[in-house]
């Protein structure tokens, strides 16, 4: 098992005739994803990459049975382009784009409410489970089909997460990168809750970053899941200790603001939730060894 | 994109916002003529730099006097020569930090008598996902103090984007502030035109502090603060038009031609690193091993060579930067253009102090050859740990040598 994704998801693109879209595709139909089509307005009847192109969401989801999009439309476009995922009551909506404006995210979130889909992102690296299905940008070589459950809001510190458990032998059940921006359409809370629910996910690796609460919201949530019985161990890293008040750290949502969302206030209740919590970014690997209570290799 | 109290004001007043008259001066040679236009017994003195705390705030140079950036002046005379003293002088507020900010423009305001000072935001609720108002009787003190001290004089109410500002949120916010009669009405409307103003123009802070309650009853914005979501500019030409470039770091302007994410800090060793979530968490760990960032770097998803160095060039051209970490975790991105990208900056910039190079990802062993091959004095890393160990340990061995 795994969450979210498998062999049996069939993925479209949307914006799959542009330069990201393009490369990306390439590269998920090279790892073994099943991409079933792609849509471009006005391109509608054409193929690109030897996949059926479409002018809407939903004629791509009816005619190939599509049950996730994935989004490369640049960030003018791209509440648009996930609007039209939603109305077509696409099942997974995920969105890579960064730099979408906020206001346009707040309709989004709003949209989402009481619908048939799910958005992973935006600002976010995509959900991968190891030799089934890759949608996104994440390195499909550094990936070890295996038991650990990855969600960040990083991209770059999920690729240091997954190789992390690739080395030291556990290997990554699905890995979700949920995005670094404010207004997103999945939190850390429904990713765990998956994740406690998936029986080949063992462990789990949750790396956060400052600005909002929504891991001080994620460790109440997993301690009070424990407390009903309902555990896994838990690795944890936070971003930006070093981080000055007031300042956007390269993403939208990463800002101490207000006095809030600082990254000794989410190091403090993760591991007060029994969190095992890496001070270094290069031990996350070793952290969820410990999480696990197996031996850390000298 | 933060924006100066006067040009915040101007928009307040456009959306229909009650707001005293006002002029900013830019030149000390028109001082006297602005004044003049103001009619009335007094009027306040406001230096315009992006910072709080100017009215606390003291001037570097004595010629400014001793007052802070707020002052008041009882005529038009007053104000011109307060307004001469500050212009082309440097505040230091609590926010500035110890080096301050040069007074490029000076705002003159119709002064006002206070009965009440209140607060009132609008903001993103990133918990909820929606624009939230928080109001409080406290005004013109420091809100976050008030939220860790007395929480309970804090109302937060967000409104559903489906829906959108309704009456009924201007008259809980009225009733909480303990308004009456005609006041009511008057913040169903304020309350009505922030939000307007907040969707319209893409805000991701518009913050009235204080709104004072005049002699006479009515409301006022006294003072304002507004921040606009960068990524919505491009539909707002008229908010990116009040961007004042003299407020920002000019390291982090060439930065953000170049399409890059830079923010210095105070530290000796700059770092260059490929996503905003490493590029912190590099920062962290040299903070672990002893050292201290000079600088987050994130050079991001789609770089190219030339952005590597233009990159690395910023990164040089700090003269407190005494050693270098390039940290690059491949997804998106080859370590062989990175690696590329060094040396061609290497090249041209020259190299004076220490240089870590850690490349893990696609094209891995293609990079660590371009650098070894190139005759540079590139110090190789395996790991984020072993990289943070070598760059703080050599710049100490540059230090003591």
């Amino acid at each position: 098992m795994s969450i979210l994704v498998d062999r049996n998801t069939r993925v479209i693109c949307q914006g799959i005739t542009g330069a990201q879209g393009t490369f990306h595709t390439e590269q998920a139909i090279a790892y073994g994803t099943q991409m079933v089509g792609g849509v471009t307005p006005g391109k509608g009847g054409s193929t690109h990459l030897g996949l059926p192109v479409f002018d809407t969401v939903a004629e791509a989801k009816a005619a190939t049975e599509a049950n996730a999009t994935v989004i490369y439309v640049p960030p003018p476009f791209a509440a648009d382009a996930i609007l039209e995922a939603i109305d077509a009551e696409m099942p997974l909506i995920v969105t890579i784009t960064e730099g979408i404006p906020v206001l346009d995210m707040m309709r989004v979130k709003r949209a989402l409410e009481g619908s048939a889909s799910r958005l992973i992102g935006p600002n976010c690296p995509g959900v991968m489970t190891p030799d089934e299905c890759k949608i996104g940008i994440m390195p499909g070589n550094i990936f070890k089909r295996g038991s650990v459950g990855v969600v960040s809001r990083s991209g770059t510190l999920t690729y240091e997460a997954v190789k992390q458990t690739s080395d030291v032998g556990l290997g990554q059940s699905t890995a979700v990168g949920i995005g670094g921006d404010p207004i997103k359409g999945t939190e850390f809370i429904e990713v765990l809750d998956m994740f406690l629910d998936d029986p080949e996910t063992e462990a789990i690796i949750m790396i956060g970053e400052i600005g909002g609460t929504a891991e001080e919201e994620a460790a109440e949530f997993l301690r009070a899941e424990a407390k009903k019985g309902r555990a896994k161990p838990v690795a944890g890293f936070i971003a930006g200790r070093t981080a000055p008040p007031g300042r956007r750290m390269g993403h939208a949502g990463a800002i101490v603001s207000g006095g809030k969302g600082d990254a000794e206030s989410k190091i403090r209740a993760m591991q007060d939730a029994g969190i095992v919590m890496a001070e270094s970014p290069a031990r996350m690997g070793e952290a969820v060894l410990e999480a696990m209570g197996r031996k850390v290799p000298a | 994109m933060n924006i100066h109290e006067y040009q915040a004001k101007e928009l307040l007043r456009a959306y229909g916002a009650p707001v005293g008259e006002g002029r900013v001066i830019t030149n000390p040679g028109e001082a006297a003529a602005r004044a003049a236009e103001l009619d009335a017994p007094l009027i306040v003195v406001k230096a315009q730099i992006h910072a709080g705390g100017r009215g606390k705030g003291r001037f570097k140079e004595p010629e400014a006097g001793e007052k802070g950036g707020v002052r008041l002046a009882r005529s038009p005379e007053e104000a011109a020569e307060e307004a001469r003293r500050m212009l082309g002088r440097t505040l230091v507020t609590h926010q500035t930090g110890p080096e301050g900010k040069v007074v490029n423009r000076v705002y003159l305001e119709a002064g006002a008598d206070i009965a009440r000072e209140l607060y009132l935001a609008v903001l993103i609720d990133r918990k909820s996902g929606r624009i939230s108002f928080v109001a409080s009787t406290e005004g013109g003190m420091d809100i976050e103090e008030v939220a860790a001290k007395t929480p309970e004089k804090i109302l937060t109410i967000t409104v559903d984007p489906a829906t959108g500002y309704m009456p009924f949120h201007g008259r809980r916010i009225a009733f909480a502030l303990e308004l009456e009669g005609a006041q009511v009405k008057q913040m169903v409307k304020l309350a009505g035109a922030l939000y307007r103003l907040f969707v319209e123009k893409d805000a991701e802070l518009v913050e009235i502090n204080p709104l004072i309650v005049t002699p006479d009853g009515d409301l006022r914005c006294l003072d304002a603060k507004m921040g606009f979501d960068d990524n919505a500019l491009f539909r707002h030409p008229d908010i990116a038009a009040l961007r004042d470039e003299t407020e920002e770091d000019p390291k982090e302007r060439e930065a953000a031609e170049h399409d890059l994410n830079y923010i210095a800090l105070d530290g000796n060793i700059g770092c260059m690193v490929n996503g905003a979530g490493l590029a912190m968490a590099t920062m962290d760990i040299i903070k672990l091993y002893g050292g201290e960032p000079a600088n987050f770097l994130d050079v991001g998803g789609g770089a190219t060579r030339e952005k590597v160095a233009a990159a690395f060039k910023i990164i040089t051209s700090d003269p407190k930067v005494e050693g270098i970490l390039v940290n690059i975790f491949g997804g998106i991105m080859r370590c062989d253009i990175i690696a590329d990208g060094v040396v061609a900056a290497v090249r041209e910039v020259g190299l004076e102090v220490p240089l870590v190079v850690r490349l893990e990802g696609t094209n891995v062993e293609k990079g660590k050859e371009i650098l070894r091959e190139s005759g540079l004095d590139v110090i190789p890393a395996d790991d984020l740990d072993d990289a943070a160990q070598k760059i703080v340990a050599a710049v100490r061995e540059r230090a003591a040598a």
